[in-house]
């Protein structure tokens, strides 16, 4: 794979981080080309959802550095890693229950508009943001439910909405947390589909913690056990490691 | 020399005093996360009740009258913690909200009940002679007072780290969900600190009588305090509630002294330093 | 159906002066200044998710800043007013950087302690505040020259800020930054990672609401002509609060309905019974236990239920 930029889209370098005496992220560096579609895999309590955490500026790291194309943001507060073009989705679903479908997605487009200081004009009047988010919904096959409450709506709706917002911010680098849990086979053959169809500019970091209902949609694999990192590399050749079989041996 | 001698004295009597009010809140605070508005009003029943009790049974002794306070006030507590409180366990702000509602009511029958003059609290006899110390003379009653404070804060210690009622809370302070899945009481847990948090505040009433004496009023003026006592010392610390009641003690203190008019503003001051770069306290755990 | 409803009572409003005698035009002029200030409030309560204790405190300084600029130091209503709601404002600025270091309780603990201290302030500097006394003897200001000493003419003054502050944080709400405080105060976590700066959001917000808290306070010092320690006390704080949670936090109507409500209770409770304060902490309890979510959404919910 020849990588489109010559600085990588994500640099982790030494990255610990521990609560007390638990050692959660122990010494992580990891390097992600642009473009790339990397799985981060590993038993439960292996530290994955921690480092997406820490990536994404949620939770501070106790040492180590975190490259976001060549931007130091280990420091930096979530907003602002989003502005540089980060985007995530979450393992429990936490959008907006009593709003709208479309007004979700409104919100996920704002969040980097100069427009989402405005005091003085309501929001139904800008009919462009409005059009967008339906234009977002109408990709994911939602935009029939537009003007239904999200409580309302199917899980496997919900998960699609929320990669829509995640989508919708045309994002450099795209975190997703467990992207396909929790949703019936017909579900994940859709969702699935959603991810296999995001451009190749934005860079595809997942978690997953079932590893065959992934793999297809990987390139390269990083598997975590215990907050290190065994294995990483090419997709096959991870597979094929001893290393793998013996952590999910016990599984 | 005697001027801060005299004001250090003082600065401590009032940390003990500040101790004797804070803690309960603290405690109340740390194990039920509850802002217990109440806790002024519960104070400033423990002095009223030593105002009327010992002006009318002149001989009364005031330990036995704090204990009487405390009592009484912590069954006050008791109830409201059960019949008001628990029905509020999914609404925390409404929990606050009630606290605040029950300290009016309580202000405004202790109006109705005492009137609206300042009512002093004798000093016991025993302890109105001034003690000689080093060439100077103190009041007895002040020294005393700090002396409660330490006694309190010990048996509070050792109450939460040698008994199995301490370690029960202590478990519900740190996990509640972890404590009540072991099998721990956790509401009974509530009332009974509740009920603790109350009573020290009513004994804490009574002692501090013959300094502040009981008006309306007087639960306004020390609620505030309780909480720049535990904001700065750090929610759910004991030691903390300790700490932060004496530096409050000697700044206020001092501050009324020096500059009586800005006294108000020197009060918060420490409170904006510690938010400014420790928000969870000196020795808080919990972030508020 | 609606628009008949709506014109009809701005009708009423706008002809009040018209028929009714100078203690209800009172009233009234009253229960538009407590609404001002409960609206302000719930920008913090409602819509932000964000519980104080101390709003008084906008309220009281404003007022206190209007009343010693025109009485002691000369100067002319209009100067006064500008600078009154510029010191309330920088204030509101100070005091978010401080409670906005805590979320929830501790939010609430911090307003209610510097809300103290203000009120502490008041009575104790009495060389400047006048202390216990308050400061009496003042004026009412008469914008182009049309003097607001009858009933009625106040009422119209007040009747035109409130509408235009009712207006205005209608839209607010309604605004993009509105929407975005309102998915701050559900989900600040997330809003944070869709790129919005969740303190930058609230604080502005503490400062907006401090601004209208402060409006408020300078129609209530023009009304009263008198300003008492009293008004930044923790019960004047609370009243605006119950107000706002009794009528309902979720919609702009609900703190006004509260607040008329708290302030009509106010007025008739105490003809009756001195003890307002005592009721006050009874409605509270009754409100919270019985009521939670407020007076406008159980009646909102009765009205579909009739409807059916």
């Amino acid at each position: 794979m020849t990588p489109l930029t010559p600085v990588h889209a994500l640099k982790i370098i030494e990255l610990n981080k521990a609560f007390g005496g638990l050692r959660v992220t122990q010494n992580v560096s990891l390097k992600i080309r642009q473009g790339e579609r990397r799985l981060i895999i590993g038993p439960n309590g292996a530290g994955k959802t921690t480092l997406f955490n820490q990536i994404n500026g949620d939770m501070r790291p106790n040492s180590g550095k975190i490259e976001l194309f060549g931007t130091d943001v280990t420091a930096l507060a979530p907003y602002r890693r989003a502005h540089l073009g980060l985007s995530r989705t979450y393992q429990i679903i936490t959008l907006f229950t009593g709003d709208t479908l479309e007004h979700n997605v409104t919100l996920g487009l704002l969040g980097l508009l100069p427009s989402r200081w405005q005091m003085w004009r309501p929001l139904s009047f800008y009919r462009d943001l409005a059009n967008e988010a339906r234009r977002t919904l109408d990709a994911v096959g939602l935009l029939h439910l537009a003007d239904h409450p999200f409580s309302e709506i199917a899980y496997g709706e919900k998960r699609r909405v929320e990669l829509a917002m995640a989508l919708a911010q045309k994002p450099r680098v795209l975190l997703l947390d467990e992207p396909l849990a929790g949703l019936s086979n017909s579900e994940r053959t859709t969702v699935k589909s959603l991810i296999a169809s995001i451009p190749r500019q934005t860079t595809v970091i997942m978690i997953e913690h079932d590893m065959d209902t992934a793999l297809d949609l990987a390139e390269t694999v990083t598997l975590l056990n215990y907050g290190r990192v065994i294995v990483d590399g090419e997709r096959d050749a991870v597979i094929a490691d001893e290393r793998t079989r013996e952590v999910y041996l016990g599984d | 020399m005697q001027f801060w001698i005299i004001q250090g004295l003082n600065s401590l009597s009032l940390g003990g005093l500040l101790f004797l009010l804070s803690s309960g809140f603290s405690l109340i605070f740390g194990l039920m996360r509850l802002a217990n508005l109440t806790h002024g009003a519960f104070f400033m029943l423990g002095t009223y009740f030593a105002a009327v009790a010992m002006r009318s049974y002149t001989g009364l002794n005031i330990w036995v009258t704090a204990l009487g306070a405390g009592l009484a006030v912590a069954a006050i507590g008791g109830l409201f913690e059960r019949l008001v409180l628990t029905r509020l366990k999914t609404n925390p702000l409404g929990q606050v909200l009630v606290t605040l509602g029950m300290s009016f009511i309580i202000s405004d029958a202790c109006l109705v009940l005492w009137g609206g003059d300042s009512i002093p609290v004798p000093t016991p006899h025993n302890l109105q002679a001034p003690t000689r110390l080093f060439g100077f003379v103190f009041p007895t009653y002040r020294l005393v007072l700090v002396g409660c404070a330490v006694a309190t804060a010990i048996a509070l210690y050792l109450l939460m780290d040698r008994t199995r009622l301490g370690a029960m809370i202590r478990a519900g302070v740190d996990d509640r969900q972890m404590a009540r899945a072991v099998g721990i009481p956790v509401s009974n847990l509530f009332t009974i600190v509740f009920c603790l948090g109350a009573g020290i505040a009513g004994a804490g009433g009574v002692l501090g009588g013959p300094i502040l004496s009981a008006y309306p009023g007087l639960d306004a003026d020390m609620l505030p305090l309780a909480l720049i006592v535990v904001i700065l010392g750090g929610i759910g610390s004991l030691i903390g509630a300790f700490i932060g009641s004496f530096i409050i003690g000697f700044v206020y203190t001092f501050g009324t002294a020096l500059f009586p008019e800005l006294a108000y503003i020197i009060l918060f001051l420490p409170m904006i330093f510690v938010i400014a770069f420790r928000p969870q306290g000196l020795f808080g755990r919990l972030s508020a | 159906m609606k628009w008949i409803a709506s014109a009809a009572f701005a009708a009423l409003l706008l002809s009040l002066p018209l028929f009714a005698g100078d203690f209800y035009i009172n009233l009234a002029s009253q229960i538009l200044i407590a609404a001002i200030f409960a609206l302000s409030l719930n920008l913090l309560v409602g819509f932000g998710g964000m519980t104080s204790l101390g709003h008084a405190s906008y309220l009281g300084v404003a007022a206190y800043f209007s009343a010693l600029l025109t009485s002691r130091y000369g100067f002319g209503h209009g100067p006064a007013a500008l600078i009154s709601i510029a010191g309330t404002i920088a204030m509101a600025a100070f005091f978010g950087t401080i409670a906005l270091r805590a979320t929830g309780l501790g939010f609430l603990m911090i307003t209610l302690a510097l809300s103290q201290v203000l009120w502490g302030l008041a009575y104790r500097m009495s060389n400047i505040t006048n202390g216990d006394n308050g400061i009496a003897g003042l004026t009412r200001p008469a914008p182009f020259g049309i003097s607001l000493d009858s009933a009625g003419a106040f009422y119209w003054f007040a009747l035109i800020v409130a509408s235009f502050a009712f207006l205005m944080m209608a839209i607010f709400v309604s605004s993009s930054f509105g929407s975005s405080l309102k998915g701050v105060r559900d989900q600040p976590r997330r809003m944070a990672a869709l790129g919005f700066n969740p303190w930058m959001i609230r604080w502005i917000t503490f400062i907006y609401a401090g601004f209208w808290g402060g409006v408020s306070g300078l129609l209530f010092v023009y009304y009263n002509k008198y300003i008492h320690p009293t008004s930044l006390s923790i019960t004047s704080s609370a009243e605006a609060l119950l107000g706002v949670i009794a009528g309902g936090t979720g919609t702009l109507g609900g703190p006004v309905v509260g607040a008329t409500l708290v302030l009509l209770l106010k007025n008739y409770a105490s003809a009756y019974i001195e003890r307002w304060n005592m009721l006050l902490g009874l409605v509270f309890l009754f409100i919270v236990l019985v009521m939670p979510t407020g007076i406008v959404p159980g009646l909102s919910k009765l009205a579909t239920r009739f409807r059916k």
